[in-house]
Formats: C-alpha cells, structure tokens, sequence
C-alpha cells in the first residue's frame, strides 16, 4: 500500500527506542563492562581478561554451577516427570478433568516469593509444619536447612511451582492427537499403558523436547526461591544469587557482569546441547 | 453437500463407565497432588488468623475463634496496602504499555511486507536468550542517572522491554492468521493503514491481547529480581520486595508472616478462579516462556 514506509517506521519505533535503552544497550553494555575493573559506576580501569580468568578459579562459582545443576536436575527428573505422569491421568479420566486441571496449575500464578515464604514456614526448626508434624509421630525434629538438606529443600518449591504450567502445555499436545490413532490402536487390541507408551508419548516428543528446554532455560533463572528460604547460604547459592551478591550487594559490577555473560553463555550451550541429544522429527497429523 | 465431519472436538470413544481399579487408583494419585496446592493454602489462611503462639503450637488447630490483630499489624506497620497499591499501579501500567507497544509493532511485523522483516524476527528470537541479569547493571546505572530509580518508571521501563519481545511474537503469530479479504474490506471502505488498526484488528485481536495481558501481569507482579534492585524504598516497593523484606527483618513473627502470604495469595486466587480457562487457553495459543 502506498505509504506503508511512514507506517511502518511509526509502528515499530517507539518499540526499538525501549527495548534499545532498556535491554540492548545495556546487554551490550554488560559485555563491555565485564572487561573491567569497577569500583561505583564512575570509576573503571581495562583489565582485559582478568575478570574471566577469576571467574575459570572462582571456586564460589564452581559450587553456583553445581548447585544449578542439580537443580536442574531435579526439575527435569521431578517436574517434568510428575507433569508428563499427571497429563497421562488427567488424559485417560473422563470427569473432573477441569477441576483438576485448574488446581493443579495454580501454583504457577502465585509469585514464588510467596511461595518461598510458605515453605520458610514449613521448614522452621521449632515450629514449622514439617517438624510439628514429625514430634506429634513420635520422631525427633530434623534441621531441613542444613548443609546437606537446603539444597533439596529449595529445590522442592521450585520444582512444585511450575508442575502446572507443564502439564498444561503436555495436555494441549495430547489433546492434539487425532482420535482416529487411537481408534487405529483399538482395533490392533493396544490399550492402556501399552497406548501410552507406544502411541501417546512418541506422538509428544517434540512437545517433551521443547518442555525440557524450557526447564533448562528457567532454571538458569531460579532466584527467589533461594534467596527467601536460605540467602544463598548452607550450599544453596546458585548462579542467580551469587551474580546479585556479586553486582549489587557488593557493588562490584565488572565482575557481577562477568558472571552475568557466563550466565548467558552457560545457558544457551545447555539448551543447545539438550536440543542435540533430544533430537526428534516433527510430527505433522 | 459433502458431510460435515467435525473435526475440532475430538471425542474419544471411552468404555461405558465402569468401576476399574486401574482408574479408582488414577483419581487417588490425582487427588493427592491437588491436596499439595490446596492444603498449603488451607493452612496459611487458617494461620493468617491466629496469633503468633499458636501458629507455633497448634498450627493444625482451626482457627475457630479468628483474630485479626496480623491483619492490622500488615497494615498499620508494615503498610502492605501501600505495596500492594504499588504492584497494581506498576505491574498494570507495565501490560498497558506492552499491549500498546506490542500491538503496534506485532501488527507492522505481520501485515506488513518490508525489507529488514526477517532480520526482525531473528533478532527477536534471539532476544528471548538475554534473562535480566545481563542487563540489570547498566539499567540500573542509566535509571540513577536519569533519577528513574525507585520510582514507578524504575520498574515500568526495564519490565516493558522485557516483556515486549514475547507480546510482540505471540501478537503478531494471532494477526498473521487474520484474512485478508477483511483488510482489504476495510480498504475499499476507504480505511488507511492507522484506521485499519484501530477499527479492525485491534478489536479483531482481542482474545490475544487477553491472553498476554495475563501473563505479563503475572511475570511483572511477581518479578522479585528487578522489584528488589530498581525499586526497593518503602514508598514504592511492590509487594513481593515487601514480601522478601519481611522475611529478614519479622522472621519470628509467624502469624504476620502467614498474614502477609494469604494476602498476597488470595486476591490472585480470587481472580484466578473466574479467569483459569483463559490463562490455559493462552498458554496453549503459543503463550510460551520459561
């Protein structure tokens, strides 16, 4: 259409000039900053690549990364798997299905400070839920936020957070499924688990692959859970975390932008990788 | 006449109703996990109304005889109605300005034919890798030299263009599948490009722009991250910096702490239970984020 150009820039410029200011620029600023040596924003020396050879014998990142690992880990065994294990029932049930399909999503709209601070609740020592309910068995009270528990004490409100959200997305997939195939499986005498196994998992693999990803993704980014329940402290710092500690409570922006950029960099090299050995064909009905 | 064979409600043939074991043992399973997102709730509102003692020892106990002095207390010390009036004003004016922004932009990516337009798309796909702590130093450092910090604009700006690529993708996915005998309907009447927008795919597009507005709500709302660096003074702290403060400074104090939770959680409840159709429906329009 005639005069599409004027349009076109009108639409799109106010756009361009934010996400500029607000998150090119600065990305880019990262970057740039993560050669430096800082102290406050106004004074800053080039120091090359120092910051990254600290961050290659930073031990402190060294546990971050572990920590986020395992986290990791847990949310692809655990939320993943209970997600894709409840798709299948909620798939297989014929009343209820809503109801349970709304409850089980709701965790993912309350804000996991929230969250977090329920559990600081569940997990206190004297008083909590978990160890009211362990003395009134009979047993002697545990430290859940200990050296050897926190981790998995954070990792629990993660993983229960968003089990909804891929079970949603896993219930979309199946529900895509033409009810010829099954009608097919019927007929050749295949039902049950035995149709879950061979007809309704392979048909979402794709599906599976891009929930993983999401999963690797989003826990790259886990930082309330943790800093509400423990602070980051009893071996539970994670790379989000440990960068706020870094750039913001101590005020050492270089290097808390050196971690930043490792963070990036650390997180597409896992989506990657998770898409390389996941590898599926599309599947088209 | 060909038959008419409906194929958009898939209706599985299933074996007339009948007590199965296999079945009695899914619907337990099923129960149980909703159990672990309806008991939590329970019990917080149930101690949101007791005082601090016995939240401590008899946490199961019904609050059958309710008192309401951590509802004061949330409101008169720790001022929570401030906070929660400063979530509402940035989380909200944060979805009008996406929906605008990403309305605009979402419409000349995907009715418009221009050269760069690939580019564009690459540029936002890419875009969706850089998470907020590759950027949260040197906004930070702008929104000080500009005196945005700890003011609403402080959270508005950097939550706007984060949130925007993922509005501007979903936006533009939903208007590309618009027909194009409407647009040029609309042209014959003698609408120009602005007029087309406004008259007809904005309205058009509805259910999208409901669809995003949810969850950048949600995402900003509950954005503890940038909400304890950008705006973090008593005067406009959102509610879940509020939340993050009150577990440091009143950790002893559980009855408040429990009040705090169920206030921040009921509301969103509330508003959730009218409005869980739509939030799933959008989710699976292609409403996608990590």
């Amino acid at each position: 259409m005639k005069g599409d150009r004027k349009y076109i820039i009108l639409f799109l410029l106010p756009t361009v000039f934010l996400m500029s200011v607000f998150l090119y620029y600065p990305f880019f600023k990262s970057l740039y900053l993560s050669f430096f040596r800082t102290k406050g924003f106004f004074d800053k020396r080039f120091v090359g690549w120092d910051n990254y050879e600290r961050l290659f014998t930073d031990k402190l990142i060294g546990e971050a990364t572990l920590h986020t690992l395992e986290i990791m880990l847990y949310v692809i065994v655990f939320q993943v798997g209970i997600a894709l294990v409840l798709a299948v029932m909620l798939d297989n049930i014929s009343k209820l299905q809503s109801f349970y399909r709304t409850v089980f999503f709701f965790p993912v709209v309350i804000s996991g400070t929230a969250i977090s601070l329920l559990f600081v609740l569940f997990y206190n020592y004297n008083f909590g839920l978990l160890n009211t309910i362990i003395t009134n068995l009979g047993f002697e009270r545990v430290l859940w936020l200990s050296e050897t528990n926190s981790l998995k004490a954070v990792a629990i409100p993660t993983v229960w957070h968003y089990v909804g959200f891929y079970l949603v997305l896993f219930l979309t997939a199946m529900s895509k499924i033409p009810s010829d195939y099954y009608e097919a499986a019927k007929l050749e005498g295949i039902s049950g688990i035995q149709k879950t196994f061979k007809l309704t998992l392979p048909l979402i693999l794709s599906d599976i692959k891009v929930v993983i990803t999401l999963a690797i993704t989003g826990t790259m980014k886990v930082f309330e859970f943790v800093w509400v329940i423990s602070r980051g402290q009893n071996g539970t710092e994670v790379l989000g975390t440990y960068m706020y500690k870094k750039a913001i409570v101590d005020q050492n922006f270089g290097y808390g932008s050196t971690v930043a950029i490792y963070m990036v960099v650390f997180g597409v090299l896992l989506a990657l990788l998770a898409n390389r050995l996941l590898k599926s064909e599309e599947i088209t009905y | 006449m060909q038959p008419i064979i409906s194929s958009k409600t898939p209706i599985r043939r299933r074996k007339p109703v009948k007590f199965r074991l296999g079945s009695a043992l899914i619907y337990m399973i099923l129960t149980a996990w909703s159990l672990t997102t309806i008991y939590p709730l329970f019990w917080i509102v149930n101690n949101s109304f007791k005082v601090s003692k016995d939240v401590m020892n008899k946490s199961f106990a019904l609050a059958l005889d309710p008192v309401f002095i951590n509802y004061t207390t949330a409101f008169d010390r720790i001022n929570i109605g401030r906070s929660y009036m400063n979530s509402l004003i940035m989380s909200g004016s944060t979805v009008i300005l996406v929906l605008i922004l990403a309305g605009f932009a979402g419409y000349a990516l995907s009715r418009f034919n221009f050269k760069g337009r690939r580019l564009i798309y690459s540029i936002l796909y890419a875009t969706l890798l850089i998470p907020a702590f590759a950027t949260v130093v040197p906004v930070y450092e702008i929104l000080i030299k500009t005196s945005l910090v700890n003011t609403y604009g402080g959270l508005i700006f950097p939550q706007t263009a984060g949130n925007l690529t993922f509005a501007i993708l979903v936006i533009a996915g939903y208007m590309a599948t618009i027909a194009k005998e409407l647009e040029e309907a609309a042209f014959i009447d003698g609408c120009n490009r602005w007029q087309m927008l406004i008259k007809i795919f904005f309205p058009v597009s509805r259910p999208v722009f409901a669809s995003v507005s949810i969850f950048v709500f949600l995402w900003s709302y509950n954005d503890l991250f940038s909400a304890l660096i950008f705006v973090n003074k008593e005067s406009v702290r959102p509610i879940v910096a509020l939340l993050s403060e009150i577990s440091s400074q009143y950790g002893t104090d559980f009855g408040l702490m429990a009040t705090a939770v169920a206030l921040t959680v009921i509301p969103v409840l509330i508003v959730y239970l009218f409005i869980s159709k739509f939030i799933q429906k959008g989710l699976t329009e292609g409403a996608v984020k990590g």
